[in-house]
């Protein structure tokens, strides 16, 4: 089974570190649904699946309440995963979202005990700096939004394996700037536009400086957030010559492969499918972050 | 609930819909669950044409309150590609295969349906028919004419089941199926998506390619009456599908005279659907007389 493009072009990356799911949806129970800075953090406990790995996903359907109506929605939602917390009872899985649309309206309702439909984890994962680039010295995560949640499991992931990491997380305004106790025990600075946290403006500028202070040759960046913002973290870490890999969305109405929806059109030609040859993409496999129809709700 | 199928044997009366399941991408993301608990009793495969095709720009899909619409334009590998990259690893796969395949007139099918029916791990061939003829400029599958002579064409080129997938986009579906069984086909499989163009409030078209195709249960009593009226009106087996979701949407193709229930859309929300609408269907088949079309 070959990581091939719809193309047939090779897809970039490899499906190292990839967790495989268990086959079809099942049933997790919220256990949590917490408002933070804006959006909400649900916490759902999966009996049945396997821990994820940093950056995979989930397509995700409240068991009540989708599309049963006659109403959108009615194809799941794909969200990163933030937190994945192994128990005795299952691992607690909590997902970051912000209530934009149908889909996000009805999750961002949901009561601890409702029932809370999951396929997952999905996709490619992060990749380790070193992999990326033998000579790096740690990772810079650069988040926006709700795009901070796959950088939270993925920083925790880095603290667990000893390797250094600074994380550099913007935000729109105070009502936006959700997810940060995710980010605890971290070594974090902020960027808002409105200047009620952190410098004000965009946190591409707190990275641009960073790496004018760091030797490119030793940088890994990875990045999650509105695709304006993926493209300025894609622009700047092409210019300065540092490897980065950015978590990218699409709209997608399966999440393994089926329905060709998530075409991401790469540099080598033709498109690849972001549920399994991403969501993490390296960045110098596009040729922009700017993603047609991603963002819609 | 054993079927048959132009003498393919079947286990249970579900498939899929051909571009709604990707087996290859599906084990990478479940691994071999996929084949131990595979939940179609035959398996379509994506559409592949004489060349490679990259698809339509995306956008590519639009949901809709009970359905979606999509436009994804048949990226594929081409028939080499699909020959030495896909077929190894889909001849794995624990049933049948039925490959589905679409050129642009009678000679560029014809070496497409030799090159894939000539292999052993090759079940059946569905013909998607919902392209133009370069030569006439009309969509084969909408003119009962075209059908006819392109099956004229690929009838004595293999002995193998031919299937063709007929569109709903006409006013008389049944009047293409007839074309197509006295062209010689096998079978025909029912409905292909509904043409739509989802747009933004300013009428600006959403999908890349301006418009697609809607399934889902949006189009489920379209199918269920151009499945009957099919049925109806010719001999041959008829695949039926469109917004099948449980059991009963099955066993109601079944009743209105389909040999075979395809699942598509469902598969996206659950890649497990299939299975569990066997299974809805395996518990009404017990509760009542099976219907007609069904073993």
């Amino acid at each position: 089974m070959s990581g091939a493009a719809d193309n047939g072009r090779t897809a970039p990356g490899a499906d190292g570190g990839r967790v495989t799911a268990p086959f079809g949806r099942r049933r997790s129970e919220v256990v949590a649904n917490e408002e933070s800075g804006g959006y909400r953090i649900v916490t759902a406990l999966d009996p049945a699946g396997p821990p994820p790995a940093a950056g995979q996903f989930y397509m995700l359907t409240a068991e009540r309440g989708w599309g049963g109506d006659g109403e959108r929605p009615f194809l799941p939602r794909a969200f990163s995963v933030a937190a994945a917390q192994p128990g005795a009872d299952g691992v607690r899985l909590s997902f970051l979202l912000e209530d934009v649309g149908p889909g996000t309206h009805r999750l961002a309702e949901l009561e601890p005990g409702e029932g809370l439909h999951l396929t997952g984890p999905l996709g490619r994962p992060f990749s380790p700096p070193r992999e990326l680039n033998p000579d790096a010295a740690g990772a810079i995560l650069v988040g926006g939004g709700i795009g901070l949640a796959p950088l939270a499991i993925w920083r925790r992931t880095l603290a667990g394996r000893g390797i250094p990491e600074r994380s550099l997380l913007g935000f729109r305004d105070r009502e936006h700037s959700g997810g940060l106790e995710l980010f605890r025990c971290s070594e974090v600075r902020l960027a808002s536009e409105d200047g009620h946290a952190g410098h004000r403006g965009y946190v591409t500028d707190l990275l641009a400086q960073m790496l004018a202070g760091d030797s490119a040759a030793t940088a890994v960046v990875y990045a999650c957030g509105p695709p304006a913002m993926l493209e300025a973290v894609r622009a700047l870490c092409e210019e300065r010559g540092v490897t980065a890999e950015l978590a990218m969305e699409s709209p997608m109405a399966c999440g393994y492969g089926a329905c060709f929806g998530c075409a991401v059109p790469v540099r080598s030609g033709g498109y690849i499918r972001l549920c399994v040859d991403g969501p993490v993409l390296l960045a110098a496999d596009i040729e922009s972050a700017l993603v047609a129809g991603a963002g819609h709700r | 609930m054993r079927t048959e199928l132009c003498g393919i044997e079947l286990e249970h009366p579900i498939i899929n819909a051909s571009g709604t399941f990707d087996a290859i991408a599906a084990r990478r993301a479940f691994g071999d669950a996929v084949l131990e608990r595979f939940p179609f009793s035959a398996y379509v495969s994506k559409t592949i044409t004489p060349a490679p095709r990259t698809g339509n720009p995306p956008p590519r899909l639009w949901e809709e309150p009970a359905g979606m619409v999509n436009s994804i334009g048949l990226p594929n590998k081409g028939l080499d590609g699909f020959m030495d990259g896909d077929l190894p690893a889909l001849a794995e796969l624990p049933v049948p295969l039925i490959v589905s395949v679409m050129a642009t007139s009678a000679e560029e099918f014809a070496p497409l349906v030799e090159s894939v029916a000539g292999r052993a791990e090759v079940a059946a061939l569905e013909l998607n028919v919902s392209c133009p003829n370069v030569h006439s400029g009309l969509i084969v599958g909408e003119e009962p004419g075209e059908t006819a002579a392109l099956m004229t064409a690929l009838r004595p080129l293999t002995a193998k089941p031919l299937i063709v997938k007929l569109t709903p986009n006409v006013a008389e579906p049944a009047a293409v199926a007839i074309a197509a069984e006295q062209g010689g086909a096998d079978a025909v499989s029912l409905i292909n998506t509904i043409k739509a163009a989802p747009a933004l409030a300013d009428g600006t078209p959403w999908l890349g390619a301006g418009s697609g195709g809607l399934s889902g249960p949006a189009v489920r009593s379209i199918a269920l009456k151009q499945v009957a009226d099919v049925a109806a009106a010719i001999e041959i087996p008829v695949i039926g599908m469109g917004g099948v979701e449980r059991g009963v949407h099955a066993a109601a193709l079944l009743g209105a005279g389909a040999a075979a229930v395809a699942v598509g859309t469902a598969s996206f929300r659950d890649p497990l659907a299939a299975a569990r609408i066997r299974a809805e269907l395996e518990a009404l088949a017990v509760d009542s007389p099976a219907p007609s079309g069904t073993a």
